[in-house]
Formats: structure tokens, sequence, C-alpha cells
């Protein structure tokens, strides 16, 4: 970053002003002036201060209590977590989690990858296939998962479709099936990411030194061998982005479950965001909602701080 | 490999190259299909009758094309009990998005603006500080928000959400202004200085004019996030409050009755349009100033 010594600046054109300038005490009016930056920030500190670091501290004290209905500020101990870990609902969700989460994330980022290879090959109309695989982002999970629950549905989508047109043995009901529902959540979340994680690798491909390419060609490595050896170990850093992205995507999944399963059949697809939300709304269970939700940002943790120390160690070496 | 003069698609022979177009092509073209097919589904479903429906499954062309399913979700269909369509929500929907992006936005190209033109002691600190909110999950959030909403008179009211969006969504808007500026030369800045230029002046001559890249992607971001947003919008809001997302689940909750999913489909669709069309006519801007501002991220 091109950086311009002020200094310099004074020394080449203000010469003359500096001297004229020069005056015993600055004005309130300039004070302020020089302030104004910190003064702006103000609001926006006072404001990640108080509604997010306060908020979680105040989560965690919750945590700590045995609330029920009404918070109570009364120090509990770790009671709310042995209720959480002792709850089959909760054991169910952070096991749904890993499932979920394991499957969406890999098979999300080997389809966007894929797709991205296959877009690279000069296709025609690429802006026409970019813009249809893209558009699940902008529509809401909410209205993802309500149709994808009438496609899936038995009685309604595709098993429905295939039976009338004369296939009657045909059965796809994976999503009343309490042991395959989950795989249905992680279709539904492949359906709505896959696209953008095309754009986030394709924009990666492009930018990836064509020299070295053309020297392997030369050399006479087959397609497939480049992508492998070459493209791919080069766009490593935008890999390492989307897993986290995908990671963080996967562990505040609920509307999607909400609206393609409500969690169900029974509690087979209740995930860590949806047991938070039943919990501490449906059922006024502070204690453990919070308890519930402080283990969600554990989670996160454990995937966002290796992630932050290889930023500063990339950082780090790209300086030197 | 933008490199125009060589082409490796071109390699191999003659069959080996067909053979590969033939893959590429109806691999895409099948993702294209299972892309579309819900949008497809969901607008002919919209159009058929309930008779229709009942006959076969919801993937069908209709035998005749019915409009009432439109008039019905508008004006009278039923969200859990209080049947005056799906507009009063949709109306609600606006009268949180809009305020909410503005504001955001606002805040956004200011802080974005402070943080690398005036670069103060501990500035990246604030930044970082700043920053770490979008990554936790809004479960921690529900109920110190639900307290505080109570406190000062916003629980289930519109404001009430708009507050929460535009304070949950500093981190982003303020990422995104901040990668922007880091491009803009601060010698145009400096320049400015030298001649008596103050904050506000800087901002207004020089910032905001070269900021419309920017902030087309907040406003888009923003937007699109708030509207589709449901864990906070169902949480604090309820009855005649509540936004799309959060009606359109109640609307399509289990029941008891025929569901009408000729209805439940004109809703999706009045739910999705907003920002559908957003997407598909400023779509491209919002790519474009994304990667203006990534150049030096």
């Amino acid at each position: 970053m091109a950086t311009i010594d002020l200094g310099q600046i004074k020394r080449t054109y203000g010469a003359g002003r500096e001297t004229s300038y020069a005056r015993p005490k600055p004005s309130f009016g300039d004070r302020i002036q020089s302030w104004m930056p910190q003064i702006v920030m103000t609001p926006s500190i006072l404001a990640a201060m108080f509604f997010t670091y306060g908020f979680v501290l105040w989560t965690l004290y919750v945590s700590f209590t045995n609330s029920q209905m009404m918070p109570s500020y009364e120090f509990a101990g770790l009671i709310s977590y042995q209720k959480l870990w002792a709850n089959t609902r909760w054991q169910i969700a952070y096991t749904n989690f890993f499932l979920f989460g394991s499957f969406y994330v890999v098979i999300t980022t080997i389809i966007g990858l894929a797709l991205a290879i296959f877009m690279d090959q000069r296709i025609r109309a690429e802006a026409f296939f970019r813009s249809i695989l893209l558009y699940p982002m902008a529509i809401s999970f909410v209205v993802t998962g309500l149709v994808w629950r009438w496609l899936l549905n038995p009685d309604t989508g595709v098993e429905k479709m295939v039976q009338d047109l004369g296939w009657l043995g045909f059965q796809f009901d994976w999503i009343v099936d309490r042991d395959m529902a989950i795989y249905t959540v992680v279709f539904a979340g492949v359906w709505q990411a896959s696209g953008f994680v095309m754009v986030l690798f394709l924009a990666g491909i492009r930018s990836v030194d064509s020299n070295l390419v053309k020297a392997a060609q030369i050399d006479g490595a087959p397609m497939w061998m480049i992508y492998w050896r070459i493209i791919i170990p080069a766009i490593q850093p935008i890999l390492i982005a989307v897993l986290i992205i995908l990671v963080q995507n996967a562990l505040k999944t609920f509307e999607l479950v909400q609206a393609l399963t409500s969690g169900g059949p029974g509690i087979a697809t209740t995930v860590p965001a949806i047991f938070v939300f039943d919990v501490m709304y449906a059922r006024g269970q502070f204690g453990q909602g919070a308890a519930g939700a402080i283990m969600m940002l554990v989670m996160l943790l454990v995937f966002l701080i290796p992630y932050l120390v290889y930023l500063r160690m990339r950082r780090r070496r790209e300086a030197e | 490999m933008s490199d125009a003069g060589f082409d490796h698609t071109k390699l191999g022979t003659l069959q080996q190259r067909i053979f590969s177009r033939t893959v590429v092509y109806t691999v895409l073209i099948g993702f294209t299909i299972l892309y579309v097919l819900p949008l497809i589904v969901v607008t002919l479903t919209s159009f058929r009758s309930l008779e229709d429906i009942y006959t076969g499954s919801l993937i069908a062309f209709p035998r005749s094309f019915d409009f009432s399913a439109w008039g019905k979700v508008w004006s009278t269909g039923c969200v859990g009990g209080n049947c005056q369509g799906i507009s009063p929500y949709f109306i609600n929907s606006v009268e949180l998005v809009v305020p909410a992006t503005l504001i955001s936005t606002a805040i956004g190209a200011i802080n974005g603006y402070a943080l690398t033109k005036w670069r103060f002691k501990g500035s990246e600190f604030v930044f970082a500080f700043i920053l770490f909110g979008v990554f936790i999950p809004g479960q921690l959030m529900l109920l110190p928000w639900a307290w505080v909403l109570g406190k000062i008179g916003l629980s289930n009211s519109t404001w009430g959400l708009v507050m929460v969006h535009v304070i949950g969504g500093l981190g982003f808007v303020t990422l995104f202004c901040r990668n922007y500026y880091m491009s803009i030369p601060d010698e145009l800045i400096k320049a400015a200085r030298i001649d008596g230029a103050g904050f506000w002046t800087i901002f207004r001559r020089i910032v905001l004019p070269l900021s419309p890249p920017i902030l087309v992607v907040v406003v888009i971001w923003q937007f699109t996030h708030i509207w589709n947003e449901f864990l906070f919008a169902t949480t604090f809001t309820s009855g005649y409050n509540k936004p799309i997302t959060a009606a359109l689940i109640a609307m399509t909750a289990p029941q008891t009755d025929i569901r009408e999913y000729n209805v439940e489909s004109a809703a999706v669709i009045i739910a999705a349009l907003p920002t559908l069309l957003i997407y598909f006519f400023a779509g491209r801007y919002f790519m474009r100033g994304l990667t203006a501002g990534s150049v030096k991220g």
C-alpha cells in the first residue's frame, strides 16, 4: 500500500503555510475536528460492546444459572450444562450437526469445485449458467426449505409423480424416514450453497498464473493432472475460506430445517440451532437454552480460531 | 486462465474433445434443470386449481390456468388464524427492510471512511472488534435482545427489528466499505486536507461520489439478508407484526384441513420475488462492486 509521508507533503507544498497556521491554542471546533474519526466510530464501538460482547457474556452468565421461564441471576454452577448433556434431544442435535455438517461441507465443496472446473472450459452461455446456479443465494432458506419439502414429500412430490407415470413400486420417502431425513436437509443445503461456492472457486481458478498451466501442458501433462497438481493447490486459500464459510453455515442452519422438516419426523432432524430456539422460546428453559447457545459458540470457535491463526501466519509469510 | 492465445480445450484428438464437451454440457445442463425446477414447479402450482393438484402430484403442468390463488393469498388467505392474506406481512417486511438497509448503508460508509482515510491509534483493533460480531450465532442474542427490546418499548414492533438488524449488520457493512475505501488513493484525501477540507467535507465531496459501486453491494447484501431473515423475525414479533418469512412459516405449518398448495405456492413466490428481482437486475453490480473492493482487502 502506497503511503505518503505527510511531513514530506508539508515540506514540499506547505512550507509557507506551516508558519501562517501556527496558533498558540487550537479552538474548540478544531479539537472536535481532530477527534472526528474517533467520535464517528464511538456509536459502533459501543453497539458492538453492548450488543455483541455484552450479550454473549449475558448468555454465558444465564447458562450458569438455573433459569426457567424468567431469567434468574442466582449462580447455579454447571447444572444447565449437566441437564443439556443429559438431554436426548441435544445428543441428537449435536450428532446431527456433525453428520449434516460433514456431508454438507464436503459435498458442497466437491460440487462447487467440479462446477467451477466445468465452467472454466470456455463454454457458451457462461453468464446464463452462472446466474441460474447462483440464484438460490438470493432466496431465503425458508423458501428453499418449503419448496423442497413439497417436492420430497412422498404424497405430493417426486415419489407421487413417478408412481403416477406408472412405476407403482417407486419409493422415495427419505423426508419422512427417521434415519434418512437428515440427508434431505443435506440435499437442500447443498442445493442452496453450491452455486455460490462455484463462483468463489471460478474467480480463484481464473486468477491462477496461466504461465504455470502452459508450462505443464507443454510438458504433456493431461488436463485433470494440471487441475489436481497446479490449479487446486494454487487456490488453497480460497478452498480453506470456503470450508470455514460452510462450517459456519452448517452450525447456524436453522430455518432450512424448520421449513423442510420442522426438526422431524419426531425429533430426528433437530440441529443445535433448532434445539436452542425451541428450548428457550417454546419451553422457556432459559438456562439450558443458554448453555446450548454457548456450546454452539464453542463449536464455532473450535473451527474459527485455527483459521484466524492460519490467516495470521499466511500474512506474516507474505510480508517476509 | 484468461490467456486468449492459448486454449487448453483445443488439445487432444477430435473424439476426445467431442467427448469432453458432451460431458461438460450434460453436467451443466443437468444442474441447471435441478436448479430451475423448484422455481418452475411453484410457479405452475400457483396457477393450478385445488382439484387439479389433488388428482396428481405437485409436479405437473396446469390443466387450465386458474388465477384465484393469487387473489386469495394477497387478501383473504389465512396465516395462523388471521385471514387477511399475506399483504400485511409483506408490508411489514418492506417497512422493516427499507429503513434498516438505508441506516446500515450510511453507517457502513461512514465507518469504512473513518477507518481507512483517518486512521487513528487502535483503528485496526476497532475494526476487528466490530467485525467479530458477524461470526456469532443469532441464538446467543435471543434472550438479551428480547429483554432490551422489552425495556425500551420496542417488543413486537418493526422498529425493534430495524434496530436488531442495523446493529447485527454492523460487521459486514463496515467490512465491505472498509475494503473498498482502501482502494481510494490516500493522496486524494491528503491533498484535500492540505487545502483545508475537514472530515465531512472530504466525505461529501470526494469519497461519496466514488462510492456507488460499494453502496450497491451493501444495499443488496443488507436488503437480501434482512428480507430473508427468520430467527429474529419469528422470535421478536407475533400476530400481525410478523415479517413475511415468519408469516410464510405460519401459513404453511402442518394443519388438519386440506392444504391449499396453490395459495401456499403463490405466497412462496411473493416472499421470494423482491430479492429475486434484485438478484436478476442488479446481481452483476454486486459481483463487480465486491471484486473492486477485494483487490486490496
